[in-house]
């Protein structure tokens, strides 16, 4: 009987669960889970502030998935060091599982940058975890002043969040406009434009000096480099992420900034495999190898590793950036690599844009707009020739019309 | 397993299946009180090109892409049929990012929506074939999954 390791329980994790099982039946899985939760939607943190969703329904899974799966559950442990000779992974409590096979989905952390004055910040949350979530609620009432520091997904969704909660809500990022790793300037206003709407404050190109005490109120100040001062009851910092790839870089794993794998989710190393945000792999939309960081690639990932982990056979080889995430109602979604020739469609409140080079659609923004957006994403996963489609009446809509009759015969003539 | 399938070259873009699923979602006895004078939020919608038309909604995929990508945990596959619970949706779209044939869409509460084959509301079985005068569209078994 195989014995699975899996250390983490996040997305990934669970799709490995069912990725193994779906294949063997019998085989001892161990799943090493640093929080004291069953899998839950993180990204749902923010909703559940905003009485959206709850703790229950927050799950990712039901409650007997676990035990149905046949899974031993490690709540609160966490894994120090893999031995690859003896295939034991270590624990914190110094105790040791053997593997057969192993999986390392053990997500991200929040980067937390060296700030002066942090230290003596009391109320200062991250903002990625249930308990985050749980305890920046704690923190706030409808007289905080909150500053956030990162113009990001998490900061953002944590201002949106927040909005009807507190006082006065000030988000400040290096970066000139918001979510600048999807977005640019102008794409960006039509989402920041939605926010300050909701009352949320921006201090963007600008980034914090000092944290400091005014000294006639005695409360918290942020010093920015611009010299603006601005006060706060609350500080969140969303700066970025970083892969936890430490366990299999310690022991010699392949990997810049996570761990890298190819399309079966294998590492470097002999019976170890690795899925979800802790992981760098190949974007198909423009071919360079890096974090993916999103929750399809690590649902999809987690599940392709546990097939081939317990000796099926599977493939992940269209992984792309995508994102899909609302503020106050405004969607916006962007897929791919923004290079080649640019098609634009702008009203005052949408944007559609679609890049295309050497005949593939190579990435897209639309803002506001977002039916069937997945036709084109699929286009972009799938590498379909641009000379095979209609590609002025895509440009018009998304719209599987205008496919060629074969290929519509194959996506809707049979099994797909 | 069987499912929905489309002939385009009998699709005459009456729209009727589109009125015909609302109304199997509706709840309501009446084709009339439910839908008259509203906007409906069908499960199933016309493609038109220049000299096709036909109906999509959910193929309910061998590997649905939209089951994994689900940000809430909100959409499974449970007797070869998608389902989404739409009390655990939070309407982030993600389903919409993914799916290859544009079959979600939100309804009229905002939240996702999607084609259950008719199997769990009035009609029990799907309402667009059963009301397609055609025969566009029809309910069947074609090759079977693993």
């Amino acid at each position: 009987m195989r014995r699975y390791v899996i250390i983490g329980n996040g997305i990934s994790a669970v799709n490995c669960i069912e990725g193994i099982r779906s294949v063997d039946a019998e085989g001892r899985i161990t799943v090493i889970s640093g929080e004291k939760h069953p899998a839950y939607c993180r990204p749902l943190i923010s909703y559940l502030l905003e009485d959206r969703t709850d703790q229950k329904r927050m799950q990712y899974r039901d409650p007997g998935f676990y035990d149905r799966m046949g899974c031993e559950m490690l709540y609160g442990r966490k894994a120090v060091r893999i031995d690859k000779e003896d295939k034991k992974v270590e624990l914190y409590d110094g105790t040791l599982q053997p593997y057969d096979v192993l999986c390392v989905a053990a997500g991200s952390h929040p980067f937390v940058p060296r700030l002066n004055g942090l230290d003596a910040v009391e109320k200062k949350f991250s903002f990625t975890t249930l308990d985050d979530a749980l305890a920046l609620e704690q923190a706030v009432d409808k007289d905080s002043k909150v500053l956030i520091v990162g113009a990001g997904m998490i900061g953002l969704k944590c201002a949106e969040c927040l909005a009807e909660r507190v006082s006065e809500i000030t988000v400040c990022d290096l970066a000139d406009h918001v979510l600048p790793t999807f977005l640019d300037f102008e794409c960006a206003s039509y989402v920041q434009k939605r926010l300050e709407e909701h009352g949320i404050s921006f201090a963007l190109g600008d980034s914090v000096e000092h944290f400091g005490k005014d000294p006639s109120s005695g409360k918290n100040e942020a010093v920015l480099k611009s010299g603006t001062v601005l006060p706060f009851d609350v500080l969140v910092l969303a700066i970025g992420a970083r892969a936890n790839a430490s366990l299999v870089k310690d022991i010699g794993g392949a990997g810049e900034r996570g761990i890298a794998v190819d399309e079966c989710m294998r590492t470097s190393i002999q019976d170890i495999y690795a899925a979800g945000d802790c992981t760098e792999s190949t974007d198909v939309s423009c071919g360079d190898r890096k974090l993916l960081s999103n929750l399809p690639n690590a649902a999809m990932q987690g599940y392709v590793a546990g097939v081939n982990m317990a000796g099926g056979s599977a493939v992940f080889d269209k992984a792309i950036m995508m994102n899909s995430i609302s503020f106050f109602g405004l969607h916006s979604m962007t897929a791919g690599t923004y290079t080649g020739e640019l098609f634009e469609e702008k009203t005052d409140t949408s944007v559609k844009r679609l890049y295309t080079e050497n005949d593939l659609l190579k990435g897209f923004v639309l803002i506001g707009t977002s039916d069937r957006a997945g036709i084109y994403t699929s286009m972009i996963r799938n590498r379909t020739p641009l000379s095979s489609v209609d590609f002025e009446m895509m440009k018009k809509a998304a719209t599987t019309a205008a496919f060629s009759a074969g290929a519509r015969e194959r996506m809707f003539g049979g099994t797909v | 397993m069987k499912r929905v399938y489309v002939n385009e070259e009998w699709c005459l873009g009456c729209h009727l299946c589109e009125y015909n699923c609302a109304f199997a979602n509706s709840g309501m006895q009446d084709m009339a009180l439910a839908l008259k004078g509203k906007p409906i939020y069908p499960r199933i919608h016309i493609e038109e090109g220049e000299k096709i038309s036909y109906a999509v909604s959910c193929r309910h995929c061998e590997d649905p892409i939209c089951v994994r990508s689900c940000i809430a945990g909100a959409i499974s596959k449970e007797g070869g049929v998608v389902k989404i619970d739409r009390d655990k949706c939070v309407s982030c779209f993600t389903c919409i990012l993914v799916c290859p044939y544009g079959a979600l869409a939100p309804g009229e509460d905002g939240v996702m929506q999607k084609c259950e084959l008719c199997l769990q509301n009035s009609c029990g079985e799907p309402a667009c074939v059963k009301g397609c005068p055609n025969r566009a569209i029809v309910y069947e078994e074609r090759g079977e999954e693993a």
